[in-house]
């Protein structure tokens, strides 16, 4: 395969399409920077393109539709400018004051600084017959899977407010949604968990978790086994919905941007700045904490504004001396 | 009454028509079931969209949207979506579940259904 390489480099690119990256190429591009966002061909639009109704997003009364609020972000971003590009990064040279990136479609592009979007998976529950059974039964997606379930018994895995979500959600089709979970109360917020335990559909698992599926060419059940004694009983189900939480999708950045021991990428205090000069990072890749796409649309407009400051540094500094060009504070 | 074999764009195809547009297809086809509500499915549709100018005349972009055809998909067990079905002589020879990245797509098509 050729490589294209583009010989200017650009002023930012940014990496992931979730709310932060959307959020960051507006002011980016408002900023003009002419930023180029590579989306990813297939997790384009990040965790959102995954939800139903999106209630909490302010200045939405009555809720929006997650692809139709990403759809948005991403026209807001190209009318101010921004580029799309619909492919995924594969590889990263970060360290360089000037990066390069290389995407699964062989293209490589440079530029003075980066900004990390790449948000977060979905975490496996890492069992035998997991993979094999997924798509076949086990399910990450309760809205786009939860339909196939009329009528059937299935369990949710997970306690938090994801897992409370999905069940609530596929009480709509299941006649009976047990939910499993390692505790025994909810980590999911108050009217989240109320709403659960008010729901004559949901039965919980308390201090249980999934052992084992079953199935041949589809779930037929699954062995729950008690976090305290360790017995172990059947339960007969069709489908087996994993909420679990997530883990940050930063493998490509291992050895170059510091990381936390769980991955997530370690940022300067209350900034967007790695430990990388021209290397910003934002959104759910960075924060374990909130998660919310509000909070991630905030920390992508810092790091946009991070990344904007630090290029007007650098066009200021004099090229002569390296030693001027701003590097990633320490402490802030 | 199926869609003409140089069609360089997905054919839509319903509990009625799918023996005829895939089945009985005379060109290799992929099916994609889909759905309006799925996330996911949203992502792969414009990957859809150039593989069917990409491969026009060569092999049929199919797509079933599973909530207007709850035949299709149960005859076939299909729970989870997108999930595309590779169909060669009527024979399904290969499923992916799940989106999947342009260039996977392109092997996926290559392997199982223009070679051999």
């Amino acid at each position: 395969m050729s490589e294209q390489t583009t010989t200017t480099p650009r002023d930012v690119i940014i990496v992931g399409s979730g709310p932060a990256g959307y959020t960051a190429a507006i002011y980016a591009a408002r900023a003009g920077l002419a930023p180029l966002v590579i989306a990813g061909s297939v997790t384009a639009g990040g965790a959102l393109m995954n939800t139903t109704e999106v209630e909490n997003f302010p200045g939405f009364p009555d809720g929006i539709q997650g692809p139709e609020l990403m759809e948005a972000m991403q026209t807001q971003a190209e009318k101010f400018g921004a580029e799309v590009l619909w492919d995924d990064v594969t590889e990263m040279e970060l360290g360089a004051p000037v990066k390069t990136l290389r995407t699964g479609g062989g293209e490589v592009f440079t530029a003075f600084s980066v900004i990390l979007s790449t948000g977060s998976a979905y975490r496996e529950l890492g069992l035998p017959d997991e993979k094999r059974l997924s798509g076949r039964g086990v399910s990450w997606c309760a809205t786009c899977d939860g339909f196939f379930f009329r009528d059937q018994e299935i369990v949710v895995v997970g306690g938090g407010d994801s897992a409370v979500e999905e069940a609530t959600f596929l009480t709509r089709f299941a006649s009976k949604v047990t939910m499993v979970h390692r505790r025994d109360e909810l980590r999911a917020s108050k009217i989240m968990a109320d709403r659960a335990k008010n729901d004559p559909k949901i039965q919980f698992a308390w201090n249980s978790e999934v052992v084992a599926i079953h199935g041949d060419a589809k779930v037929s059940g699954v062995t729950l086994g008690d976090t305290r004694t360790g017995e172990e009983r059947e339960l007969a189900v069709g489908g087996v919905f994993v909420a679990i939480g997530h883990v940050p999708r930063t493998e490509l950045l291992v050895g170059q941007v510091n990381l936390d021991e769980n991955g997530y990428i370690e940022v300067a205090g209350r900034t967007t700045l790695t430990n990388l000069p021209g290397v910003f990072a934002c959104g759910d890749a960075v924060d374990h904490l909130y998660r919310q796409a509000i909070t991630a649309a905030g920390t992508g407009c810092s790091a946009a504004i991070d990344a904007q400051n630090y290029l007007a540094a650098l066009s200021d500094a004099d090229p002569a001396s390296p030693s001027e060009i701003p590097h990633a504070l320490e402490e802030v | 009454m199926t869609t003409p074999a140089n069609a360089a764009a997905p054919v839509h195809a319903t509990d009625a028509t799918y023996r005829a547009e895939v089945l009985e297809s005379e060109l290799p086809v992929v099916v994609d079931f889909w759905a309006p509500w799925c996330g996911p499915c949203r992502m792969v549709a414009p990957v859809l969209d150039e593989l069917a100018v990409a491969y026009a005349g060569r092999v049929k972009i199919v797509k079933v949207n599973t909530d207007e055809n709850g035949q299709v998909a149960a005859d076939y067990g299909i729970v989870s979506i997108p999930t595309m079905h590779f169909v060669k002589d009527g024979e399904l020879v290969a499923t992916v579940v799940g989106a999947r990245p342009k260039p996977a797509l392109v092997q996926e098509i290559e392997t199982n259904l223009l070679t051999g």
